[in-house]
């Protein structure tokens, strides 16, 4: 089972101090905490993409994945989510395949639509087409990564004849894909139908949501042929805030709480823990509460955390990472794996992918004339 | 099959003249089904106690608490009995704030009876101009006679006017439950994960997306 944190890479005013951090103070928090991650052993760096203020998060996760990929040498760079429907579809493959090479292959992502109205027509196009434009978008990106020569009409781009995205996948195979809903069962749906992984945000709503989202994948994943329901590849998030003493935990994170964007100013600390999955107290409650994730996800293969939003100091990010990575993550996985029956898979990596192809595949196309670029299947 | 019908009354005090008007109407509704041999079962959902889940709504976006139970009920309703205080010249903000939290399709094709109190009689188009626009946009059905009530209507019997009215909407609202209209079941429904398994096939929605 893989461990890691995720990001949203908000930027936002500390309440027990008043002080907000610059854009450039956040962008390299972020790096540091994603070293962090590495050093004391978790295996997980994700990081949103946001467009607009209050986040500092990259507007394409691959310049920072890049970056961190320079700085680490283990930890698999993934992100939490690409935007399938603004972003353009050959854009995606071309720069996430560039990454797999910079990584050696630590690279994974997750879909996300994205719900912030606005965005969409910076992008030129509309929200409303949201589910639509996942669907038709990942149809081609999917498409881009596995064919060398792509013929391509659909409704939101300009048709393609005989394009080659480049640079091709590491090893002619593409990163894993999870896709990542919150609510939308067609989502859950689309994973199931590639056989690719899904991902519940499980931080902001009640746990019975991502049980239900979880169980309908699994059943279609199933349907779909791609192996039993309890073998579907999952991922949950998850909100914690540690101390020795949980108290201590209750009494420092209350005032970020308090003031956090999306919920803050809402209902009680102690009432959101009841109605999610958030955990404030200490790392042993962590521990009980994260296994007690199984109950109603099934044995799943990747959690991740949110740790660093909501204003807390960076300071405070990287104790928090220590305790995961001594006290909670080592508890966890042999707990874990105890508990996985044998026919459930780990995570796909790009390791494990290049075995289930076959071993790795020279996949350069050479381009056959390089004064136009001219793609060599249209010669 | 027993009818559902759910009143949703916005009144703060207790006793409350808006859960008063409410149960006038709930009672009028009962006795003209059962007199025809139909079962009923109603839910009262007074909001009052659910004021506190309804702001952390508005601010989580998740119903907590007994409020989920509520919208579940309005949603599942064969009809809606609906009955807000008139707070400044509007149904009150805790009464919009419910149908706020509610799915824009929760209410489809539902027959819905509107009612509405106040201290005076000069609010009494707050239903014309307030509480049916609202129900139009949530496309429900909502009955031709809304009642008012003032306070003098629950101080003088006025030739059983209130009476009347009561009468007549509750007589609307049955005459939309009858035997052949279309049951809550045999509507269109949307897909949300309390129902994932009425998600399109991939296959169909991967065809209607690219067309």
């Amino acid at each position: 089972m893989q461990f890691g944190v995720f990001t949203v890479g908000d930027v936002t005013t500390d309440p027990t101090t008043g002080r907000t951090l610059s854009e450039h103070e956040r962008i390299k928090a972020t790096v540091e905490i994603a070293k962090k991650v590495e050093e004391v052993g978790l295996d997980v760096f994700a990081t949103g993409e946001h467009h607009n203020p209050p986040f500092a998060a990259p507007a394409n996760p691959t310049v920072l994945l890049a970056n961190i990929a320079a700085q680490t040498e283990r930890i698999v760079l993934s992100t939490s989510t690409t935007l399938i429907t603004t972003n353009d579809p050959v854009r995606l493959a071309e720069d996430y395949a560039y990454l797999q090479h910079l990584a050696e292959g630590r690279v994974d992502l997750m879909m996300g639509r994205g719900n912030t109205g606005p965005v969409y027509p910076w992008f030129g196009k509309d929200i409303r087409d949201g589910i639509p434009l996942a669907i038709e978008n990942y149809a081609l990106l999917h498409k881009l990564w596995r064919e060398e020569s792509v013929d391509w009409e659909g409704k939101y781009r300009t048709p393609l004849q005989g394009f080659t995205s480049s640079p091709r996948p590491l090893d002619g195979v593409a990163p894993f894909v999870w896709h990542g809903s919150i609510r939308s069962p067609e989502i859950a749906e689309q994973a199931a139908y590639y056989g690719d992984g899904y991902f519940h945000n499980h931080i902001f709503w009640p746990a019975s949501h991502a049980a239900k989202m979880v169980r309908f994948y699994r059943q279609r994943f199933e349907h779909y042929g791609h192996g039993t329901a309890d073998q579907a590849i999952v991922g949950l998030g998850g909100q914690v805030f540690m101390r020795k003493n949980s108290q201590d935990a209750v009494n420092e994170f209350r005032p970020y709480f308090d003031n956090a964007p999306v919920y803050g100013h809402g209902p009680s600390l102690e009432d959101f823990m009841q109605q999610t999955p958030l955990m404030v107290g200490s790392p042993q409650q962590v521990i009980e509460q994260t296994l007690g994730f199984r109950d109603y996800a099934g044995d799943y293969q990747r959690q991740l955390w949110l740790v660093d939003h909501a204003g807390l100091p960076l300071k405070t990010v990287l104790e928090q990472l220590d305790i995961l990575g001594e006290e909670v993550v080592p508890v966890l996985r042999k707990e874990f794996a105890a508990l996985k029956p044998a026919h459930v898979p780990d995570a796909p990596t790009h390791a494990s992918l290049v075995d289930a192809a076959g071993g790795p595949r020279e996949s350069t196309v050479h381009g056959v004339d390089d004064v136009t670029g001219k793609s060599p299947a249209t010669v | 099959m027993t009818l559902k019908i759910a009143v949703v009354t916005a009144g703060l005090s207790d006793p409350s003249s808006t859960r008063l008007l409410a149960d006038q109407l709930a009672a009028e509704t009962v006795r003209r089904l059962e007199s025809s041999g139909r079962e009923v079962d109603v839910d009262v959902i007074e909001l009052r106690p659910l004021a506190h889940n309804l702001a952390d709504f508005m601010l989580t976006g998740f119903a907590s608490g007994d409020l989920e139970g509520a919208l579940a009920s309005v949603a599942h309703a064969d009809a809606v009995i609906a009955v807000s205080p008139v707070f400044t010249a509007s149904y009150s903000g805790l009464f919009k704030m419910f149908f706020d939290a509610l799915d824009n399709d929760a209410l489809d094709g539902t027959p819905v009876l509107i009612a509405a109190t106040a201290g005076t009689a000069r609010h009494s188009l707050v239903l014309e101009h307030a509480l049916r626009p609202m129900f139009a946009y949530l496309k429900a059905v909502v009955v031709p006679t809304g009642v008012f009530a003032a306070s003098e209507d629950f101080g003088s019997t006025n030739g059983g006017a209130l009476t009347g009215r009561v009468q007549r909407a509750a007589r609307q609202l049955v005459a939309l439950l009858a035997d052949e209209a279309p049951s809550r079941a045999q509507r269109p429904v949307k897909v949300t994960i309390d129902n994932p398994e009425d998600t399109p096939d991939f296959a169909s929605m991967l065809a209607a997306a690219s067309r």
